[in-house]
């Protein structure tokens, strides 16, 4: 059992990951939109504009402060507060690697590995919701109300089928909540993408929904709502609503490459660990992840400089008559082939 | 009539199970995008690199002096009425004895403001222009903080007469006033 | 740290906060208010070994229903100036209900002894597993038939819905 400071040095560190993440996030959103676009996007705050994150936090914490004077002035300042917090809540249970050992005590790079950890996620998520819907309405504003109303609804409508392509894998892993299991079934190339194709595009179309990017960002259409339900905020505190959607994004990515890519294994990892001290093999195993990662974040970018925004009626459609009733499908027909082979 | 064979006709019609998924079109749009990922990027970088400019490009003018450095002016005027946007101001002002170095002819400009923020750079002050006094060149109208400064005078317009502006590209080839024929 | 502590604490911040949903003015307050209520009660669950419980306590009350109650109260714009005007029928309606809930509440703890907080055993019983196993073994009958209510009151709202306007 390992001391519970490593678990402390362990969160603190995935706080500032986190964060760090973020941070970059928001210039490689805007790298890959210029290149996307045939432009080369910002360069002038350092090499090839590598400081530009930091320029921005600085300008952002500069910048005036404005509490409308109508606005419930608590809740708006709970508003963004609720929904950093709910953002970097869920990486606690992602397992990020291979277990380290340092003198003969293994220490696992996950904090908790708690049995019932995909419901944790749809918990933590389904609690997201109130940051929105809480700043939206103490705003005292008609187009933040419209746009948090706009995401609640379109949260918990994408969180059903959701949870319904989530339930295809528990039973491709014998039933087991915990994402250290999920991720120990996988070993090698056997990466759940394989078994669930279509579970995989439900759940990477409810991510979209759920971290509000393009095509599904209507809580904060620009062009109609004039940023939805962060319209009033200002300052650090529409820093912290933006960073914490930057945070989202990161964590659904990190949750996507668990769920269906195999996490931390890659093909050969197994032959690597018994030829490498364990601790290499558990760095390696990070840098798998951390790839991957990357790779949905780059796709998330590359999907929101592509597609336009959905239709309300659209997006309410998509979500109830087409992914919910193909999650389900996609369940049962899961069920069935399993209980077919395994019996 | 049909002037190419791009054109479609527009089909009103419900999609079928596919395309109310919405991916094959999505999966298309993205390989476009992806494509411009490895595309020569359009930027330039402005202050290190500057394009070109077409050499009808009409920009920031320029008053000119002779050959031996005094100024062509003469505050005829003709530029100031041929202005469609009455930008340009003239005070004339009798040339005395002993600056004859300065000013070439009898009658000069002593006061000659032309407001960049009314200019709308058309170019007709220099084609109203009998003695090859005024030019719009292709440098570009620097930015300013207030209005009064957008005032140009001449401590601005004239050019120094070590650091001649090299006009000859628009006398030559692009004035009508030198070219009448075309 | 001692289990009981935090038992009281929680206790202490249920009731605290259940308190302040009746009293609070603002609706926008009680069901905030409201949704510390049910995280405080999601904490009992995990003192008692049943996460699945917990989790599921919060997804569906905190993270569902709550969401539909702040929801109305924001689209119905339930100031605290915008108190409706109650009739004498409603006012000894909510008396007589609110006076039964009492009774049962009393017969019901009058009928427990109350003894002081034990920390309890540590048991496998709130796992998903365990809770699975019970719900399709023992109780198998009546969680179909909850699940027939469920469907019912689904087609009976989107009937409700689709019902054509005269």
């Amino acid at each position: 059992m390992e001391p519970i400071i490593f678990k402390i040095i362990l969160v603190a560190i995935m706080f500032l990951i986190s964060l760090g993440i973020a941070a970059y996030s928001t210039y490689a959103e805007r790298k890959v939109a210029a290149f996307l676009q045939d432009r080369i996007g910002p360069d002038r705050a350092g090499p090839y504009g590598l400081l530009q994150p930091i320029a921005d936090g600085v300008k952002m914490f500069l910048k005036e402060e404005i509490i409308p004077n109508v606005s419930d002035k608590w809740l708006f300042i709970l508003g963004p507060s609720m929904f950093m917090v709910t953002a970097l809540m869920t990486s606690a249970i992602i397992p990020w690697g291979r277990p380290m050992e340092f003198g003969g005590v293994t220490y696992n790079l996950q904090v908790a590995d708690i049995n019932i950890g995909i419901l944790y996620i749809m918990g933590v998520l389904s609690l997201g919701v109130y940051g929105i819907m809480i700043g939206g309405w103490a705003s005292n504003n008609k187009y933040a109300l419209l746009g948090a109303i706009r995401a609640s609804s379109q949260m918990i409508s994408y969180e059903l089928a959701m949870g319904m392509s989530i339930i295809s894998i528990l039973l491709l892993t014998d039933g087991s909540l915990s994402l250290n299991a999920i991720v120990e079934g996988q070993k090698g190339w056997n990466w759940n993408i394989l078994y669930q194709p279509v579970g995989f595009i439900i759940f990477l179309v409810c991510a979209f929904a759920e971290a509000n990017r393009t095509p599904f960002d209507l809580p904060e259409s620009e062009s109609e709502l004039i940023g939805g339900y962060h319209t009033e905020y200002s300052s650090m505190k529409l820093g912290l609503f933006l960073f914490a959607e930057y945070i989202n994004m990161f964590i659904s990515s990190a949750i996507i490459s668990t769920l269906y890519f195999g996490g931390y294994n890659f093909p050969g990892l197994d032959y690597l660990a018994t030829v490498l001290p364990t601790n290499v093999v558990s760095l390696i195993s990070v840098g798998a992840l951390f790839t991957k990662i990357f790779f949905f974040i780059f796709v998330f970018m590359w999907v929101r400089w592509t597609i336009p925004r959905f239709r309300y009626d659209q997006l309410m459609r998509l979500g109830w008559q087409v992914l919910l009733p193909l999650a389900i499908l996609n369940m049962l027909v899961t069920g069935g082939i399993l209980t077919f082979f395994n019996s | 009539m049909q002037l190419t064979n791009r054109s479609k006709v527009v089909v009103q019609r419900e999609m079928n199970w596919i395309e109310k998924l919405y991916l094959p079109a999505v999966f298309s749009g993205m390989a476009i995008t992806i494509k411009h990922l490895f595309r020569k990027k359009a930027t330039v970088k402005y202050p290190e690199v500057q394009r070109e400019f077409a050499p009808v490009y009409r920009g920031m003018h320029v008053l000119k002096r002779d050959e031996l450095g005094r100024e062509n002016c003469t505050a005829c005027g003709l530029c100031a009425v041929a202005c469609p946007a009455e930008a340009i101001t003239i005070d004339a002002a009798e040339r005395k004895k002993g600056e004859e170095n300065l000013y070439r002819e009898e009658k000069y400009a002593a006061k000659y403001e032309i407001n960049m923020l009314r200019c709308i750079y058309c170019g007709l002050c220099e084609e109203a222009c009998p003695k090859d006094a005024i030019y719009l060149t292709d440098r570009i109208v620097p930015s300013e903080y207030t209005r009064g400064s957008f005032v140009f005078g001449k401590d601005v317009l004239v050019e120094k007469v070590d650091e001649r502006i090299d006009v000859s590209k628009r006398k030559k080839e692009y004035s009508i006033v030198n070219n009448p024929g075309k | 740290m001692d289990s009981s502590l935090i038992f009281y604490l929680l206790s202490a911040l249920s009731v605290v906060s259940a308190l302040f949903v009746v009293f609070s003015r603002s609706p926008i307050y009680s069901v905030l208010s409201l949704i510390v209520c049910f995280f405080s009660i999601a904490g009992h669950y995990v003192m008692l070994n049943a996460q699945f419980l917990a989790i599921i306590h919060i997804i569906v009350y905190a993270g569902a229903i709550m969401v539909l109650m702040l929801f109305t109260v924001m689209l119905l714009n339930l100031n605290k100036t915008t108190e409706p005007h109650k009739t004498n029928m409603t006012k000894i309606a909510a008396v007589i209900s609110g006076g039964l809930l009492m009774l049962t509440l009393l017969a019901s703890i009058r009928a427990e002894k109350l003894a002081a907080y034990q920390s309890p055993a540590p048991s496998e019983l709130g796992y998903v597993q365990h809770v699975g196993l019970k719900l399709f073994q023992d109780f198998l009958l009546p969680f179909e038939i909850s699940s027939i209510l469920f469907v019912s009151a689904m087609i009976a709202a989107v009937v409700l819905a689709k019902k054509e306007k005269h």
